[in-house]
């Protein structure tokens, strides 16, 4: 295996420094929990935290107050309801105040797509008639040289480090990814540092034309860690757990009760194995 | 056969759309009211999900947007920035279904926050993909209940655009979708008038009188000349639609043990 490859402890020690800008992408499918946990555990703080969907991988982060700004579209647990430590930091600044970047998904992944290109800003027919521009000065417009037009922007994102889980890379350091793909490819290439967690490593990738495939050479680092995106889901290997995302409701409703069970599942284990293990015996 | 305020508004949401019609679909009552015309009257119906699922045909009602159900049964899976650009903004869409925490008199949504934006008493989950769902499709069905704390005389947030302060605004936009042209709620269904865009209310079910309605609307609510009663489910329409729910839910349920086995971790 190229020297790429480490353990997950050693590659967030390495990569992911206190007061990063830090995307953790992933669209429902392939969350990287397992990095999350690794970077909480690692006590890194004042972070700057982007996803389009922040769901239960970020509500554990900003719970546990690693979090001083979040760039967003879409700030729920899906289908089940609030994610309740994201909004106790926005209504009431515990753990401590969070500095909130609002957009719509189309603005993210034009911004998105824009870090990936290296361009200044994304374009796009968006935010028309909303409010989003007057509470988010970074979106704003410019006039189409064309036609005229006038056409909203969003600045490139541009993430100090993007951490990515996929089911699969090879000996060399490619990675494969099948399914929901979200904005993974752009957050990957918008980066700055590209880490990935993946299920597994095979000699070989089978050719495949059209799934993605991040080259080893855009890969800074990678660990295996299996179950790594649990308890969201790995195509092909394990199913989301809906349950534990209802269960999570009332897990994270009141302050206490979050900090017990992120101390328990979370904080006092050695790693995602022994993570999974307490779930278990749960 | 009795049935909820709930069924009868899922299912006349499922009756507004056709066989063949493209519906770009979020999670919750949309989806099911999507679901259910495609196991009714409208198999060809094309379902698409944000999560760049296109023609998904699920088996049981996904609790998130991008549940393994959805890429497994789609005709394709696309990613997030081609699935804004390429198909919802390029005009592909037929019908948003959206949901909103609270509606105005012209048909704008708030999902952002209740209370001030900097200082909210109610932090709610914010846009995803409605601003520009209520832009580019061609028009925008909303689904929710109907109460006054939905239905208010001024929105905390203008999260998404339905015809704004009303007559030539939402043309000054120059968003090609048209907006909301059905509002249905639990009580019954509201439209635009199409010239000043102030929802008036067209038709209601049985069981909603019309003083029940104006007092569940946060302002003077408009009322038809003419207003219809919308039939009652049928026996096959309740059937289905239970017949999901109850697969659904079992299958949400599901027992978590295994975690390690299904993550193939070694202990």
């Amino acid at each position: 295996m190229s020297a790429r490859f480490g353990t997950l402890g050693e590659i967030v020690a390495a990569h992911v420094r206190d007061g990063q800008s830090l995307a953790l992408e992933g669209f429902t499918h392939l969350i990287p929990f397992a990095a999350a946990h690794e970077i909480l555990r690692q006590g890194r703080r004042d972070l700057h935290l982007i996803r389009m969907t922040p769901d239960l991988v970020y509500d554990q982060m900003i719970g546990l107050g690693c979090a001083r700004a979040l760039t967003f579209s879409w700030g729920g647990n899906p289908g089940v309801g609030s994610l309740h430590r994201l909004r106790d930091a926005v209504e009431r600044g515990w753990p401590r105040p969070l500095e909130l970047h609002e957009h719509s998904h189309a603005g993210m992944a034009a911004a998105y797509a824009a870090g990936a290109a290296r361009l200044p800003f994304g374009v796009l027919r968006g935010y028309a008639g909303t409010d989003l521009p007057k509470v988010n000065a970074e979106i704003r417009h410019v006039v189409c040289p064309y036609s005229g037009e006038r056409l909203a922007t969003v600045p490139a994102l541009r993430p100090d480090v993007t951490v990515l889980h996929a089911q699969r890379a090879d000996c060399r350091g490619n990675v494969r990814i099948d399914g929901i793909v979200g904005a993974q490819k752009e957050a990957a290439l918008a980066a700055r540092t590209l880490l990935v967690t993946v299920e597994h490593v095979v000699e070989r990738l089978e050719p495949a034309l059209n799934a993605i495939v991040l080259p080893h050479w855009v890969v800074t680092a990678i660990a295996v860690v299996p179950g790594g995106a649990y308890p969201s889901y790995a195509q092909g290997c394990y199913a989301r757990d809906n349950a534990f995302y209802r269960r999570w409701d009332e897990i994270a409703r009141e302050r206490e009760r979050f900090a017990g069970w992120m101390a328990r599942h979370v904080l006092g284990c050695r790693d995602h194995g022994e993570f999974l293990r307490t779930l278990e015996a749960a | 056969m009795s049935y909820t305020p709930d069924e009868m508004m899922t299912i006349a949401a499922a009756r507004l759309l056709w066989p063949g019609c493209v519906c770009f679909v979020g999670i919750g009552v949309p989806s099911a009211a999507a679901n259910l015309a495609r196991l009714t009257h409208a198999p060809e119906l094309e379902l698409i999900y944000e999560s760049g699922t296109i023609g998904a045909r699920p088996e049981v009602l996904p609790l998130s947007i991008g549940d393994g159900e959805l890429a497994e049964t789609a005709t394709v899976v696309v990613s997030l920035p081609e699935i804004f650009a390429y198909w919802l903004q390029a005009g592909r869409i037929d019908v948003g279904f959206l949901g909103a925490a609270q509606i105005d008199r012209h048909g704008n949504l708030n999902t952002t926050v209740i209370g001030d934006y900097a200082q909210p008493r109610t932090r709610l989950p914010g846009a995803g993909g409605a601003p520009e769902i209520a832009s580019h499709a061609r028009q925008v069905f909303v689904v929710l209940k109907h109460s006054p704390r939905s239905f208010v005389e001024r929105l905390d947030f203008c999260t998404s655009a339905g015809f704004l302060d009303g007559g030539p605004a939402r043309a000054a936009l120059g968003v090609a979708g048209r907006g909301p042209q059905a509002v249905i709620t639990d009580l019954g269904v509201l439209r635009p008038d199409p010239a000043t865009g102030e929802l008036v209310l067209v038709a209601r079910y049985e069981e909603a009188s019309l003083t029940a309605i104006r007092a569940a609307t946060g302002w003077p609510l408009r009322i038809a000349e003419r207003v219809e009663l919308v039939p009652p489910p049928t026996a096959a329409e309740l059937r289905v639609l239970r017949v999901l729910d109850e697969r659904t839910r079992r299958a949400h349920a599901a027992a978590r043990s295994g975690v390690l086995a299904r993550c193939g971790a070694n202990p």
